[in-house]
């Protein structure tokens, strides 16, 4: 299948790791990755802080980018991401669009897919062949539990992980307080709130908390690495990607 | 009609293309002193307050999953909920008039208040009609909006809540700080304390024990109850069809409030209306489950008109628009006006269970609040009013909307009105760094470019490949955080390189090794 990567402007920035991982996982799988090279940012950030004129320019360029009929499918290594294409997209270009643009929203946005969505229920894996003997705790990111609904499907994925040492987080939906320019215009009760998360991770001794979405986790690692808890943070595409031939090797501390 | 300003069923603006009236500025309590992240700081540092409301809010969010869970058919509920609620809106005007002809028909009377201002007034002058100075209050949202108890008392006439809960937070000179609970703040050390000092003759050696501080305040409702010729309620749902009016409660104060006295004066929210009786089949289901946890509230009160010999012999009900012929209006808001105040999104908000609900300055605290008070009371962004802040209460987590019974999208609504936000606020530091980045984001070139530049922050961070103090807006950020230095390689300078097209070939050689491999289907 012929799948375009959309890296997302924090994973292609500041988490590449991840998006590595998502790609030659994808690769590994017997696919076809592409890269549209102009492609940069979804807007999300814009359109949960307000602005909806704004970030027309990036809705479009997104439509183009990977409009493509050539392209079957488009991962995104992240949840809240693809809830923004998949539900923010159309109301930016029903307000400020033109008939194009909402056309071009609406062809992608079909073909969008987070990555445990994609490996479960298009290519029907749960079992991607990965390898990772560490004791893991999941954080179910909010956008991906309840925008895009994917329920077990990352538990699916890592339960079928070798040498794993899965462990329940508790109160694992609770929000990890970042909500994007919340955790800037509301620091305090975010950090209220990511407290009371990294007590959960470190209770489960785990030795990475894992997730779909790299906001998220930069969070949640932020945190922990200001506390010195020593547990670390993972994409879950990392955890995927990691094989008995190529491991991911755990570095030392938590950033 | 027969409203008693003298004004027309259409002057409430319905379906009207003319702006509707929003709540007055300064006026009843749809507004705050500080912003939303000031008032937050505050309750933050309360260490009593956050354990009182985590307590509270677990207890009650299990008890809410249990009895919801119970019930196969709990999801077609929700549905058809949310589609009674929306056909209500949909003719509201109509379903208005129409329980205003059962009501009279019945022997009540129907008035129409624009905003608060004109209820309060309506009321005041109802009471003094009866010649009495004091009245008994049924725990109501509406009245608490409009600031009815202060208003009375600055007429001279004295209103005593019997609501427990309320009570508490009205002796102990406090505010509510939840929809349902609203002393939930407190624990029972603090409502001990606020009784001995507050409770005319109460027994100097009372203790913290439930029942003991319940009997307390019963023995001195009691009284009040047998002597007080007036009260004042708001109302769950009022039945177009009959001229019915619902109250439903737990403690059966509101009971006698609504029997005892002879005048019954009913002050409620244009929204509250319910086109049919059978319709509060579903409302009685949906209500105690998502605001308690139980089955079934155990008083529900309905009340038509008047009966000879029966209960108050004058009743009055007041429909208050206050703002929200402003929130129909609006296409999307209008979503809001289906809140049947059961407090479930509250109890599940994690905002909400840090700072409590004193942090949002509104009657309507919580992620219903941070949508419903903007909307009833205006925003007026430029001028720094305090509910501009309130669209940002969130982080969007979206628990409440998973918790709503009549599902509504809260986080959609906010999205909607921070949207509405930075529009009335016109240019602000903010939007432009936003078009900025837009700018930058929407060319390749451009983007390519931030890039390179953001990965100068390796050089200020720290040994350890971080960075723990950035500049102002993202200090508070900073405070508890530390940020990842840019690596050294983006994503797609990788994916281009040499190194990137090996690791890329290498993985799908491997790939095609396994291939043979029994592969799952799932
Ligand atoms: S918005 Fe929904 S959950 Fe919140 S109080 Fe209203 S009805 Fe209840």
């Amino acid at each position: 299948m012929r799948i375009a990567l959309f890296a997302t402007c924090l994973g292609d920035t500041l988490f590449p790791e991840a998006v590595k991982s998502t790609a030659v996982l994808l690769a590994r799988l017997g696919h076809d990755v592409v890269f549209p090279p102009q492609q940069t940012c979804c807007g999300q950030m814009h359109i949960n802080t307000g602005y909806q004129r704004e970030p027309v320019p990036l809705v479009r360029n997104f439509a183009e980018q990977f409009g493509d009929p050539a392209i079957e499918a488009v991962v995104v290594p992240s949840g809240s991401c693809a809830g923004s294409v998949r539900h923010q997209h159309e109301i930016v270009a029903e307000r400020y669009g033109d008939a194009a643009l909402r056309a071009g929203v609406a062809t992608v946005k079909t073909k969008t897919y987070e990555l445990s969505e994609f490996l479960v229920d298009v290519l029907g894996r749960t079992d991607v062949g990965a390898y990772f003997p560490h004791r893991v705790t999941y954080h179910p990111t909010c956008h991906s539990l309840r925008m895009l609904r994917v329920g077990e499907k990352p538990l699916r994925l890592l339960r079928a992980v070798e040498g794993i040492d899965l462990v329940e987080l508790p109160e694992a939906d609770a929000c990890c307080g970042f909500g994007g320019t919340f955790a800037v215009k509301n620091a305090e009760t975010s950090t209220a709130m990511l407290r009371d998360k990294m007590a959960h991770v470190t209770g489960t001794g785990a030795a990475v908390c894992t997730a779909g979405d790299s906001s998220c986790l930069m969070h949640i690692a932020g945190g922990l690495s200001r506390i010195r808890a020593g547990t670390r943070t993972l994409h879950l595409a990392q955890i995927l990607a990691s094989t008995r031939t190529v491991p991911h090797v755990l570095t030392e501390a938590a950033r | 009609m027969s409203s008693s300003t003298g004004r027309a069923t259409n002057d409430t603006f319905l379906g009207m293309p003319a702006v509707p009236p929003r709540s007055p500025y300064g006026t009843g309590h749809l507004r705050g002193e500080r912003t939303f992240p000031r008032a937050a700081h505050d309750e933050l540092g309360n260490e009593q307050l956050r354990r009182n409301l985590g307590k509270a809010t677990h207890s009650i969010r299990a008890k809410r999953l249990a009895v919801t869970g119970e019930l196969p058919d709990w999801e077609q509920l929700r549905d058809t909920g949310s589609a009674i609620k929306t056909d209500t809106m949909n003719r509201l005007p109509e379903l208005l008039e129409e329980l205003e002809r059962k009501v009279t028909e019945r022997g009540g009377t129907v008035h129409w208040a624009r905003d608060g201002v004109e209820a309060n007034e309506i009321v005041t002058r109802l009471v003094r009609d009866t010649g009495s100075d004091e009245i008994l209050k049924v725990k109501s949202m509406a009245t608490q909006e409009i600031g009815l108890n202060e208003h009375l008392e600055s007429q001279g006439i004295a209103a005593l809540e019997t609501d427990l809960a309320e009570l508490i937070v009205q002796l102990a000179d406090d505010r509510p700080s939840h929809i349902l609970v609203p002393a939930i703040h407190r624990n029972r050390d603090e409502i001990r304390e606020i009784f001995l000092r507050h409770i005319p003759g109460v027994d100097p050696a009372l203790d913290a024990d439930p029942a003991r501080l319940a009997a307390a305040a019963r023995a001195f409702l009691r009284e009040k109850f047998m002597t007080t010729k007036v009260a004042v309620s708001g109302a769950n749902f009022g039945i177009a069809e009959t001229g019915t009016l619902a109250v439903v409660e737990s403690e059966g104060n509101g009971r006698m409030c609504l029997t005892l006295p002879e005048t019954l004066i009913t002050v409620m929210g244009i929204e509250k209306v319910l086109p049919r009786f059978q319709d509060l089949e579903v409302f009685l289901q949906l209500l105690p489950r998502s605001s308690t946890g139980e089955r079934m509230n155990p008083y529900t009160s309905l009340w038509t008109g008047v009966t000879p010999g029966d209960g108050p012999q004058e009743f009055h009900l007041v429909l208050l628009d206050n703002g929200r012929t402003a929130a129909l209006a609006d296409r999307i808001g209008r979503a809001a006006l289906n809140c049947i105040r059961c407090s479930a999104c509250l109890n599940v908000c994690p905002v909400y269970e840090r700072t409590g609900g004193h942090a949002y300055g509104s009657t309507y605290p919580g992620p219903i609040g941070a949508v419903l008070t903007p909307q009833l009371a205006g925003m007026h962004g430029a001028k720094g009013d305090p509910n501009s802040s309130l669209p940002y209460a969130s982080s969007l987590c979206g628990a409440c909307f998973d918790a709503c019974p009549v599902k509504i999208d809260i986080p959609s609504l906010l999205v909607e009105l921070r949207h509405q936000h930075t529009e009335q606020a016109g240019t602000t530091a903010e939007k432009l760094a936003m078009k900025a980045a837009a700018t930058v984001m929407k060319q390749t070139g451009l983007f390519t470019t931030a890039q390179k530049a953001a990965g100068l922050g390796r050089v200020l961070a720290g040994r350890d490949g971080t960075l723990s103090r950035l500049p102002p807006p993202l200090s508070g950020w900073s405070d508890s955080r530390d940020t990842p230095a840019p690596p050294q390689q983006t994503f797609r300078s990788w994916f281009a390189s040499a190194e990137g097209a090996a690791a890329m070939r290498a993985a799908a050689d491997e790939g095609a090794r396994h291939t043979d491999d029994p592969q799952e289907a799932s």
